[in-house]
């Protein structure tokens, strides 16, 4: 019995029986150990988790379908690579119904519940506008796809970034040059009447005005607008380029309008394929756009001289040479948007990475590190082409591509040059405090 | 471009709304003449119209003539069973209880855009128009298919008022409307009139959706502004009056038309609304509504 004792309380004696118990701790340790360094490992490896704020479902909803086809390949295939400093890549979807509203809660709902360690993939500027002031509050980093001019204009929040996709004064400013010379130097803008048509009708005029071409008349259109003849005869008689830019569901009604309204006169047409992303331009009542020119972010059709990192791009999100799926030719993909979430998510990899990305507590030191980038090559991460990351104002410039509809496709006809779409930076993010 | 031919545009693109208006505000009127029932759920069925012949012309496939003729027949039909099944389950349980009928047509709103969001998606499709002629004036071209549906539009209108007012169907109708239960009395399966009615109404609806599919694709959320306009439409022409309907629905259409392109489409919008204001202080049974028996 006493011995019993003592055995059971592991008492200082040194006994036969102990030795055992210790031969067993140790063993235990040891079949303990691996276990307690898989725990430790999971610390390290836990997944990185990236908040989508998706647009599943509102007028947005077909960007929103393609954005997160290209999030998925990108992440796939950082994944397969090694994810970011060794752990991968989780992507949490939060659908925003395009709506506003809606955006500032998914932020909060990233940054409280699903404990995300950034947000990103926006597209809509309202939605983009509506959500900044959330993350600049919870101190998330949210890294948008929108191209509005909302971040580079210093209206957000040091937390908004755009390193993915050139904004649309830098868009428009590198095309003016080319509209004046080749299109018309009398111009007439039709464009939705909220933040992202603003964006064109306050920087496309002055840039034309620089290249020698007038806008003749502004055109603003409601964007729950289903119609669209009654505006027509504001179009002034003078105007040799009708400048369009829609968005939504009514944009092949406002091309088959225009058709029947001018028949084979009429201004030439220059557009932004914002008003045909996810849209077969070969649709019917789509003829009357035949000949005329597009701005792309990336062209939607592949084109003679894609280089390997394009190919393999487009390969991977799973688009055909159409631009369209490759599951589905009817299934058109927004093409002109949708790399930025592809380069987006590098940029964000690129500064984890640099930064040594741990957790939450890092999140000011990865905005410091975005920040510091300033130009990012061409390659696999960045097929669209190379770019100047602006660290003050939080805003990517890139190359930007004019594309004529000819045969049933679109063909780059210009490629501006980065220089083209510089102008003078109105704001410094990093002035403000974390 | 001249004043003359502005004007004519505008008429032109007013008349053409007041086409559509017309159809889809006599259905409501016809619903609410007949059962007393405020169907909020109108503009769904006139979205469920427009979403089936997308769905009807694509299925069908061949040239675009067979598709949408395919549309016009097809999809009105489905969406009257719908309406028929719908007052059988739910109008008729809650006994057409006025205040009931409208929470219950709103909780109807609601699982028709969400099926149509969920079948459908989200995308706005075309249907391609059954012929594509454009008239080419001397100042501006026109599409002569909206042309057509000015005039389908004016046809069935004819054709609901001979029914109406010269068949058995539509005596039938009126004598419910005029009063329920002397109709009873006098043998009339008012629960079968009202079901008919209910399914007539929500038909007229869609082939308004199925006509102006071809010119503003189907959509899940396009149910909403013809909705409003054909309460604006039936307040002001009167409940129950065929007559009062075409004017009214004439009136808001043409106006808006030519309010919205020679000041703005806020302007027009702003206009009707003051005028179903007006017409609900001075003349609450409408213009030509008969005064409350």
């Amino acid at each position: 019995m006493t011995d019993r004792k003592t055995i059971s309380a592991a008492g200082p004696a040194p006994l036969t029986r102990r030795t055992a118990l210790k031969g067993m701790a140790a063993a235990g340790g040891l079949m303990a150990a691996p276990g307690f360094v898989r725990y430790a490992q999971a610390q390290s490896s836990a997944p990185i988790r990236i908040g989508f704020q998706c647009h599943r479902t509102g007028i947005g909803a077909a960007y929103g379908r393609w954005y997160e086809r290209t999030t998925a390949a990108a992440v796939k295939l950082i994944n397969e690579a090694g994810g970011i400093n060794g752990r991968p890549v989780e992507i949490v979807i939060e659908d925003d119904g395009t709506d506003a509203g809606r955006g500032a809660e998914v932020v909060a709902k990233f940054a409280n519940q699903h404990k995300t360690d950034i947000v990103y993939g926006t597209l809509f500027s309202h939605v983009v506008i509506g959500s900044a002031p959330a993350a600049g509050e919870l101190k998330i980093p949210y890294y948008v796809v929108s191209e509005g001019y909302h971040v580079a204009s210093g209206q957000l929040n040091r937390w908004c970034l755009q390193p993915g996709i050139t904004d649309v004064r830098a868009q428009v400013t590198s095309m003016a040059p080319w509209i004046a010379a080749n299109a018309g130097k009398k111009v007439t803008m039709i464009y939705p009447d909220y933040a992202f048509g603003y964006d064109h009708r306050d920087y496309l005029p002055p840039a034309l005005e620089k290249a020698g071409a007038e806008v003749v008349a502004k055109i603003a259109i409601p964007p729950t607008e289903s119609s669209f003849t009654r505006y027509f005869p504001q179009i002034p008689s003078s105007t040799e380029v009708l400048y369009h830019v829609m968005v939504g569901p009514a944009v092949l009604t406002f091309v088959k309008e225009l058709g029947e309204f001018y028949g084979s006169s009429g201004p030439k047409l220059f557009g932004f394929i914002d008003s045909l992303e996810a849209v077969d331009i070969n649709s019917p009542g789509l003829e009357y756009l035949d000949g005329s020119h597009f701005w792309e972010g990336s062209p939607r059709y592949a084109q003679a001289g894609d280089s390997d990192a394009m190919k393999a791009y487009r390969a991977a999100v799973g688009i055909d040479d159409n631009g369209a799926s490759a599951n589905d030719p009817r299934d058109i993909s927004t093409a002109g948007h949708m790399f930025g979430c592809w380069e987006t998510l590098y940029v964000i990899k690129q500064a984890m990475e640099a930064s040594g990305y741990r957790g939450p507590e890092d999140r000011a030191k990865l905005v410091e590190a975005t920040e510091a980038i300033s130009t990012i090559a061409e390659g696999p991460e960045h097929p669209q082409g190379d770019k100047v990351f602006d660290g003050k104002i939080h805003q990517v410039f890139g190359h930007q591509y004019i594309s004529k509809l000819e045969g049933g496709r679109l063909n780059v006809v210009h490629k501006t040059s980065i220089e083209d779409s510089r102008y003078e930076p109105e704001a410094d993010y990093t002035a403000q405090p974390f | 471009m001249g004043f003359g031919p502005h004007l004519l545009l505008a008429v032109l693109e007013g008349l053409v709304t007041s086409a559509v208006l017309a159809l889809t505000a006599l259905g409501l009127s016809l619903v609410f003449g007949v059962m007393r029932v405020v169907n909020v759920a109108h503009g769904e069925l006139f979205m469920l119209g427009a979403v089936l012949a997308w769905a009807v012309a694509t299925a069908v496939g061949g040239s675009p003539a067979l598709g949408f003729v395919a549309a016009l027949v097809v999809a009105p039909l489905i969406v009257g069973a719908v309406a028929a099944l719908a007052e059988r389950l739910v109008l008729r349980r809650v006994d057409y209880d006025p205040e009931a009928t409208i929470v219950a047509t709103i909780g109807l709103l609601y699982i028709l855009q969400q099926l149509a969001l969920t079948f459908y998606g989200a995308d706005a499709r075309p249907v391609p128009p059954p012929f594509n002629i454009r008239l080419a004036l001397p100042w501006f071209g026109y599409s002569a298919y909206k042309l057509s549906i000015v005039a389908t539009s004016a046809v069935l209108l004819l054709l609901s008022w001979l029914v109406l007012t010269h068949t058995r169907a539509g005596l039938i109708m009126r004598a419910t409307q005029y009063d329920r239960e002397t109709a009873q009395a006098f043998g009339i399966p008012v629960g079968r009139v009202y079901a008919a009615v209910f399914a007539i109404g929500a038909m007229l609806a869609a082939i308004a959706a199925v006509l102006i599919v071809p010119i503003s694709q189907a959509h899940y959320l396009m149910g909403q502004d013809p909705l409003l306009l054909s309460f604006a439409v039936v307040i002001i022409g009167g409940l129950g009056s065929l007559r009062g309907t075409v004017v009214a629905a004439l009136l808001i259409g043409v106006s808006d038309g030519v309010i919205s392109m020679f000041f703005s489409p806020t302007l027009a919008k702003l206009i009707a609304t003051l005028a179903v204001a007006m017409v609900l202080v001075f003349r609450p049974q409408g213009l030509f509504g008969k005064a409350a028996r």
